[in-house]
């Protein structure tokens, strides 16, 4: 859990300048992120986390914050091991 | 990096220029002047199976590998921009159903597509709405029953003319929403618009959408993903077919240049041993092969599923319709009066050069973007120093 914190919160650092960002920080909501970053995270996780996100995963309760996603990834792979 | 193509790449690439020389460069033109394509060249499309080229081999596609596929743009690119763009918003519309389509999308329409018994077109840009895509006025409301009434205008819609099957994002509860709409919806029409500068033959129309009845079950992805993801997806997909597409063009310009420049002599010599020609030929040559391979990094970064592929395949569109611009310009040149003529492609070339510029988010966006990807870069680069 620490380590999926510690590698996303680096993937989310390259695109945005705060790097201080809190956990539960909605990312979306204050604009530290533009809509391709969308994209780019859903590549980055199904990438590094062999999961693959779906249709049905596309609720931004899923991405708002950072504790949000490593959530989810922990349910994905659960889901899927 | 390594961007030697496989034997079956290479055996791909040369099916692709057969068909190319043989169904479409010969009648290209006719095509651009009629303000048509014929349905037999979509026919023929879907024969060779180009339709299903991005659909996976479970739904009856030929599931190509990225550089494939763009060997395949680049190939079609070089016959005919027109048709290259049906390529790409069938593309469009496959990959956002394959990405973000429920199993019922995928078995319904995958199959479908494959055979080229549905066209897709994609519907984003209208009347009051281009790069600001976010912001469209198209509508849906909710019914009574759970399902949606769609009203609004799209405009500048490639193969809407011709399409039956159209993703259109439209907002819902004020937030971008992509739906699959079909042309037998009652209250959708089109009306198709000619007199464009380039694209001339890739059956562009308008769209109007008359509280058109929507199923729920038609919406792809969820209510406020349909521009962030969805059009996401589709047009990540359409930028790399353009730039492709712009590689073909360029190589189209470039070929044709030489046959002209080796033919017509002035002041008792070949144009081609003129220096100034050999300077455009050179630069010609050299920013082709640079797109070239901007176009295979992108390929390759698609195929491992990379998060840098969406930046790096906007950066290969912005230069490779860059490219293609100055080099469709330069080869107009070098075909002096003869370039202005439908006797020679070069003009057709030209014109479509500029479409690329303008459209799947125009240069413009993909410079403000491509900036913004280089600060983020140099920020973490300099962040990884300091630690
Ligand atoms: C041949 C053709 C085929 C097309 N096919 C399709 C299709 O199939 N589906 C579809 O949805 N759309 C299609 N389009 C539309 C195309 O995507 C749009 O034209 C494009 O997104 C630009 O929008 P616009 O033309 O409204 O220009 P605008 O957004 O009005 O922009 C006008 C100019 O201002 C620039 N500009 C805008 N905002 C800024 C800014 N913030 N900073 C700097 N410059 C800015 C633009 O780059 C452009 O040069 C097609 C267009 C053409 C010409």
């Amino acid at each position: 859990m620490e380590n999926n914190n510690a590698k996303i919160r680096e993937f989310m650092g390259q695109f945005i300048s705060n790097v201080d960002f809190a956990d539960d920080e909605d990312i979306f909501a204050s604009g530290l992120v533009n809509s391709l970053f969308a994209m780019q995270l859903v590549l980055f996780l199904e990438k590094d986390y062999g999961i693959t996100v779906e249709n049905e995963d596309l609720d931004y309760d899923n991405f708002r914050t950072l504790n949000a996603i490593v959530d989810f990834i922990e349910r994905k792979t659960k889901a899927a091991a | 990096m390594d961007f030697e193509l496989t034997s079956e790449q290479k055996a791909a690439h040369q099916e692709f220029r057969m068909f190319v020389d043989q169904e479409i460069m010969p009648y290209s033109d006719q095509f651009d002047e009629a303000q048509a394509m014929p349905a037999e060249v979509v026919e023929k499309m879907a024969k060779a199976g180009y339709l299903a080229a991005v659909v996976p081999k479970a739904h009856g596609g030929l599931e190509m590998d990225a550089t494939t596929f763009g060997l395949l743009c680049h190939e079609i690119g070089r016959g005919s921009a027109s048709l290259l763009s049906l390529l790409t918003v069938h593309g469009m519309v496959c990959q956002a159903i394959l990405k973000w389509g429920s199993a019922e999308h995928k078995t319904h329409w995958l199959p479908k597509l494959a055979t080229g018994e549905a066209i897709g077109a994609f519907g984003l840009t209208e009347p009051n709405i281009g790069s600001d895509a976010r912001n469209i006025e198209t509508r849906v409301a909710p019914t009574e029953d759970g399902n949606y009434r769609l009203t609004g205008h799209k405009q500048w819609i490639s193969f809407a003319q011709v399409a039956n099957l159209f993703l259109i994002i439209a907002q819902c509860e004020d937030k971008p929403t992509a739906f699959l709409v079909e042309r037998k919806t009652e209250g959708f029409s089109t009306e198709p618009m000619s007199g464009l500068l380039g694209f001339r033959s890739a059956m562009l129309a308008k769209i109007h959408m008359d509280e058109c009845l929507i199923p729920a079950s038609n919406m792809i992805g969820r209510i406020g993903f349909g521009f962030t993801h969805v059009a996401g997806t589709a047009l990540d997909h359409g930028r790399y077919c353009i730039a492709w597409g712009c590689v073909g063009m360029g190589q189209g310009c470039l070929d044709s240049s030489l046959h002209y420049s080796g033919t017509r002599e002035q002041f008792g010599k070949f144009l081609k041993d003129h220096q100034l020609i050999q300077q455009m030929t050179a630069d010609m040559l050299t920013q082709i092969k640079a797109a070239r391979l901007l176009c295979l990094h992108a390929g390759t970064l698609k195929d491992k599923g990379d998060p840098s592929l969406i930046m790096e395949t906007s950066i290969a569109k912005y230069f490779a319709s860059n490219m293609v611009q100055k080099v469709a310009e330069q080869a107009v040149q070098i075909h002096g009066a003869n370039g202005c003529s439908t006797a020679y492609p070069v003009q057709r070339y030209y014109r479509d050069a500029k479409i690329m510029e303008i459209i799947e988010g125009s240069n413009q966006m993909q410079q403000m973007i491509i900036a913004k990807y280089g600060y983020q870069n140099f920020m973490t680069a300099s962040r990884q120093t300091a630690n």
